[in-house]
């Protein structure tokens, strides 16, 4: 492949959207109420539909004549390279929102500096998600923020998610090598000035949501070279078990 | 262009393009053509080829794939047999493109169409009344959210502002 450095930072982020889109799509039927069933399953879509042109983008970049479906259903865990926050589970509706916080306030800022890529495959993408990305970044919010500041009982939910997951939240903002290539060739994003931003959108909504921000620095880390957690396999198995039963199906 | 044109390749001229495509709606709005959403790009004649561009509402849309089938059918039930549809992302598609006639077209089905200049007053498309609230930001289909009108109390969708 002439450009596995490009790649592997377009596979990083296919990812993301695939995995975290797969996980929302379990919320289908079983929001607490309809129209957040519906917002869940929106934003599903919307990140399943940027997966699509990550991977598209993808293929070209590999050159083999490979359709987004393969890339998707072909490859093993380790090959897989998305961040571990968006494998983690549902849990209940306060975890996937925090998760889905996590996310969202990394891939807003991320368009908006992914807009400027000397790649204009990358800002064109950025470009799209970047508008869905601000709804999903407004909704996840509000909901931390409803939680937050809530009944005693939802405060105290939201407080245990961000226990359980804020250990996820630095690896989206740690550049690994890849990442750290691409920056250097003008086409990826300065993760050090993104934590910056991301971190003071996430402190404000924190204090309106009467929550604390976090102080510990410890992160979960290796997604994004391959190494997942146990839940990656459980996913995968039902995401690909259709291409590897009998491979080649189209819609 | 200086190419002699015979009788059938008149007939293949942008407005002839243009006024197939506006047989094409959208499936999921079907009162609404694909020209008046604000989703056909250009379209190229190079002697008899014809390239239809287009380009995504919502990336995730399920919509655009029928959106291209059903331009497709519609081109070769015209007789249009060189042609391709090309996709772009760049510049992405807001509902600034859509026509003025687009937007009365949705009023006048029941959804609200977007407006950028009050999107905190939005009307509804029943009763005319500005007195509404926001009941869901994501609604039936990724390109509309959920209201409520506070006067007739009938719920409606709003097209968003993208």
């Amino acid at each position: 492949m002439k450009d596995q450095n490009r790649y592997n930072y377009v596979i990083q982020h296919a990812d993301n959207c695939l995995i975290l889109g797969q996980r929302l799509a379990e919320w289908c039927g079983h929001g607490p109420v309809l129209e957040q069933d519906i917002a869940m399953t929106n934003i599903s879509l919307d990140l399943i539909g940027q997966a699509r042109m990550w991977y598209q983008y993808a293929a070209e970049i590999q050159g083999e004549g490979k359709s987004e479906d393969e890339i998707v259903a072909f490859r093993d865990a380790w090959d897989y390279r998305n961040v571990l926050l968006v494998e983690q589970p549902n849990g209940d509706f306060a975890q996937t929102i925090f998760r889905q916080f996590l996310h969202d306030t990394f891939s807003v800022n991320f368009y908006e500096m992914l807009m400027n890529s000397n790649d204009e495959q990358l800002a064109a993408i950025a470009a799209k998600s970047h508008k869905e990305a601000l709804y999903h970044v407004r909704w996840s919010g509000d909901w931390v923020i409803r939680l937050g500041d809530g009944t005693e009982e939802s405060h105290s939910r939201m407080k245990a998610a961000i226990e359980e997951l804020w250990s996820y939240a630095g690896e989206l903002t740690k550049p690994n090598a890849t990442e750290q290539k691409a920056l250097e060739d003008g086409y990826g994003v300065d993760l050090a000035a993104l934590k910056e931003k991301r971190d003071a959108q996430i402190r404000e909504v924190l204090m309106e949501a009467t929550l604390d921000f976090p102080q510990s620095t410890y992160t979960h880390e290796g997604g994004k070279d391959g190494t997942h957690t146990e839940h990656l396999g459980y996913i995968l198995s039902d995401l690909q078990f259709l291409q590897r039963a009998y491979p080649g199906q189209e819609w | 262009m200086g190419v002699d044109k015979n009788d059938t390749n008149q007939l293949i001229n942008q407005s002839a393009i243009y006024q197939i495509l506006e047989s094409v709606t959208d499936p999921e709005i079907p009162v609404i053509s694909v020209r008046d959403l604000g989703i056909i790009r250009d379209v190229l004649i190079t002697n008899d080829f014809v390239e239809v561009i287009i380009t995504p509402t919502y990336s995730g849309c399920p919509a655009m794939l029928e959106i291209e089938k059903n331009i497709h059918n519609a081109l070769k039930k015209e007789g249009i047999d060189h042609f391709k549809i090309t996709t772009v992302l760049s510049p992405a598609w807001t509902t600034d493109w859509m026509t003025e006639k687009g937007k009365q077209q949705l009023k006048e089905y029941g959804i609200a169409p977007p407006n950028p200049t009050a999107p905190e007053n939005i009307q509804c498309p029943q009763c005319g009344s500005k007195n509404t609230e926001l009941v869901s930001e994501f609604g039936s289909t990724a390109c509309k959210s959920l209201f409520k009108c506070k006067d007739c109390l009938e719920p409606f969708d709003y097209f968003k502002c993208h």
